[in-house]
């Protein structure tokens, strides 16, 4: 599988903070990669880096198999990037914006070019309006629109959904995976989110206060069968009580304050929902639990399955 | 580069900002031109009063070319004002906007990118300049024809025939670009130290005012650091109304007094344009761009 991106123990440290810890990592050819980790986690640092926006403290970045600091300009012609907030000239209209970046990309600027890529995020009515007068989820497509304008091989988007409601969220997912698909694009999506990145990820990397905690196959590394439950109940010491002294004292999780957290297989829930009750326990909601806190609170729970991703 | 420097030319030209400086020029000139257009006499024989009990003149002792003197003493002291508005927001504003990663994600290298960001503040500065050339000399000659040019300096008086004035106003808008210039690479490198415009905006403004008051103050002290001060050159364009005299103290055509002034100045001015330049590359190219 031909690498598009190979990163070897980068590190990025600012006045003491390691903000990248030795971080290695490949993204190949096709891939739809997720970027995950929580706020503050070490993304925005890594994708500034490959973007040549933040030099590296140490550690090697290649992109299509050449140095990034010895083949800047040839890379980055490959490359188009969102960047966190996609921020454009607000006193220029959509179409002076595209047209520039266009050029500044070293693309000739045409009509028609422009007008095809405003319609493929949907502004081609909005062209001539100034960008100022745009909503967030507007200003989002139209940095995706400029960084499509040049038809670049590797697409780089830093948390793209920020800021846009479900209908916006679901427009960049639809774009993402026709991208990938239909143009064959290799793609790096970075998330805090799990939930958007496990819809469209082929693989994705897990990062956690600079360090990678997994790398993978999204369909290997998401176990449908394995599932963090959250229980809120009426008394939940109580609860807590019950649950120590029966069959699911091995699967509690390091507890919450409002509620009890249980790792077991999907098909074993009813079977729980059944014994509080046959416990006296009186539950007032019990529902499966999807987002990266839990994720990583799975992950780190379990070594052996980090250990496995990780290898 | 040239596709670079278009680009930001377009930006500078697009923005509502850039013209402030042109009305304002164009209003202060206009008011000023008025006001000697109704009262300019008056405001001569004010001026030049003690000069005038002594001589008798012939002719029009307020001419364009005067008038044109009048107004690039008032302007050039206000103008690196105005330059500042540009200059100093060419790194900082487009760090305020976002806009600097996305620039900078664009294949293109962070010198080509300052190069053409400078030049575009430097032809924007010449602009500027050629719009006070046009108001301040050629709209005042129009208004007020054109004469000898008589300058009253501290110890004597200067009598500039007609026929010798206007090469002098070319060096003088020539040494005035480089003055501004400097101004401009002052704002450009302090741009590169903020994410927003007002910082540099005000810090440049304040550097210009700070230095000019201690370039100008004949306080001893003062004198001492003054030829270690940039703004003690700027002021030099004033030479090129200095001529040579023969042995009748009458004015030999084409000359200047103190041509040495003129190129050592010129060449300081250059050498703080090279120096704030470069070092804005040397610290912008480490940068990391967090903005």
């Amino acid at each position: 599988m031909q690498s598009v991106i190979k990163v070897s123990n980068l590190t990025k440290q600012f006045k003491g903070l390691t903000a990248v810890n030795d971080l290695s990592f490949s993204v190949n050819k096709g891939d739809v990669y997720g970027f995950l980790g929580q706020n503050g986690a070490g993304k925005s640092t890594t994708i500034r880096m490959l973007l040549t926006l933040i030099a590296p403290t140490s550690g090697e970045i290649e992109l299509f198999g050449m140095n990034i600091k010895t083949h800047r300009s040839e890379i980055l012609r490959q490359v188009g990037a969102v960047v966190e907030k996609p921020d454009v000239y607000k006193y220029l209209s959509a179409y002076e914006n595209v047209a520039l970046f266009a050029k500044l990309s070293g693309v000739k600027v045409t009509d028609k070019l422009v007008m095809d890529q405003l319609a493929m995020v949907g502004l081609a009515s909005r062209a001539k309006d100034t960008v100022k007068t745009f909503s967030q989820g507007m200003k989002q497509r139209l940095g995706i629109g400029i960084a499509l304008v040049h038809n670049p091989q590797l697409i780089i988007l830093d948390e793209p959904t920020n800021g846009l409601d479900p209908q916006g969220i679901a427009d960049i997912r639809n774009l993402i995976l026709s991208l990938s698909k239909e143009m064959g694009k290799t793609i790096v999506v970075s998330s805090h989110l799990l939930s958007e990145i496990e819809q469209v990820a082929s693989r994705l990397l897990i990062i956690d206060k600079g360090k990678k905690l997994v790398e993978g196959n999204a369909h290997e590394l998401f176990d449908p069968a394995q599932t963090i439950v959250e229980i809120e109940t009426t008394d939940n010491l109580f609860a807590l009580q019950q649950l120590q002294q029966s069959r699911w004292q091995s699967m509690l999780q390091p507890q919450r304050s409002h509620s009890i957290l249980l790792k077991l297989h999907r098909n074993q829930i009813p079977s729980l929902h059944k014994n509080l009750v046959e416990m006296d326990v009186q539950v007032i909601s019990l529902q499966p639990r999807h987002n990266l806190e839990d994720f990583f609170l799975q992950i780190t729970s379990n070594n052996q399955h980090v250990q496995a991703f990780t290898n | 580069m040239y596709k670079l420097l278009q680009i930001e030319l377009y930006k500078i030209f697009r923005r509502p900002r850039t013209y402030i400086a042109f009305l304002a020029i164009t209003a202060l000139v206009g008011v000023i031109q008025l006001g000697l257009v109704k009262n300019g006499d008056d405001y001569v024989n004010f001026v030049m009063g003690n000069v005038m009990q002594s001589f008798s003149f012939d002719g029009k002792l307020l001419n364009g070319y005067l008038v044109c003197y009048i107004l690039l003493q008032l302007l050039l002291v206000h103008v690196p004002l105005l330059i500042a508005l540009v200059a100093a927001d060419m790194i900082s504003g487009e760090a305020n906007m976002g806009t600097l990663r996305l620039m900078l994600t664009k294949p293109i290298s962070r010198t080509q990118f300052l190069l053409a960001k400078f030049t575009a503040s430097a032809i924007y500065t010449f602009m500027l300049l050629v719009w006070i050339a046009f108001l301040a000399l050629f709209v005042s000659m129009f208004l007020f024809g054109v004469d000898d040019m008589v300058i009253q300096k501290t110890n004597y008086l200067v009598q500039l025939p007609v026929g010798d004035v206007f090469w002098r106003y070319v060096g003088a808008f020539g040494f005035a670009l480089l003055s501004m210039l400097s101004v401009a690479a002052l704002g450009f490198f302090l741009s590169n130290f903020a994410e927003n415009s007002i910082g540099p905006i005000v810090a440049t403004m304040s550097v210009i005012i700070f230095f000019t008051i201690l370039s100008t103050m004949s306080i001893p002290l003062f004198q001492k650091i003054q030829p270690y001060l940039f703004t003690t050159y700027m002021v030099n364009w004033k030479e090129f109304f200095d001529p040579k005299v023969n042995a009748d103290n009458a004015v030999i055509v084409g000359s200047l007094q103190h041509p040495d002034r003129i190129i050592q100045s010129a060449l300081i001015l250059v050498l703080h344009i090279v120096g704030f330049v470069g070092a804005t590359m040397v610290l912008f190219k480490k940068k990391d761009i967090l903005s």
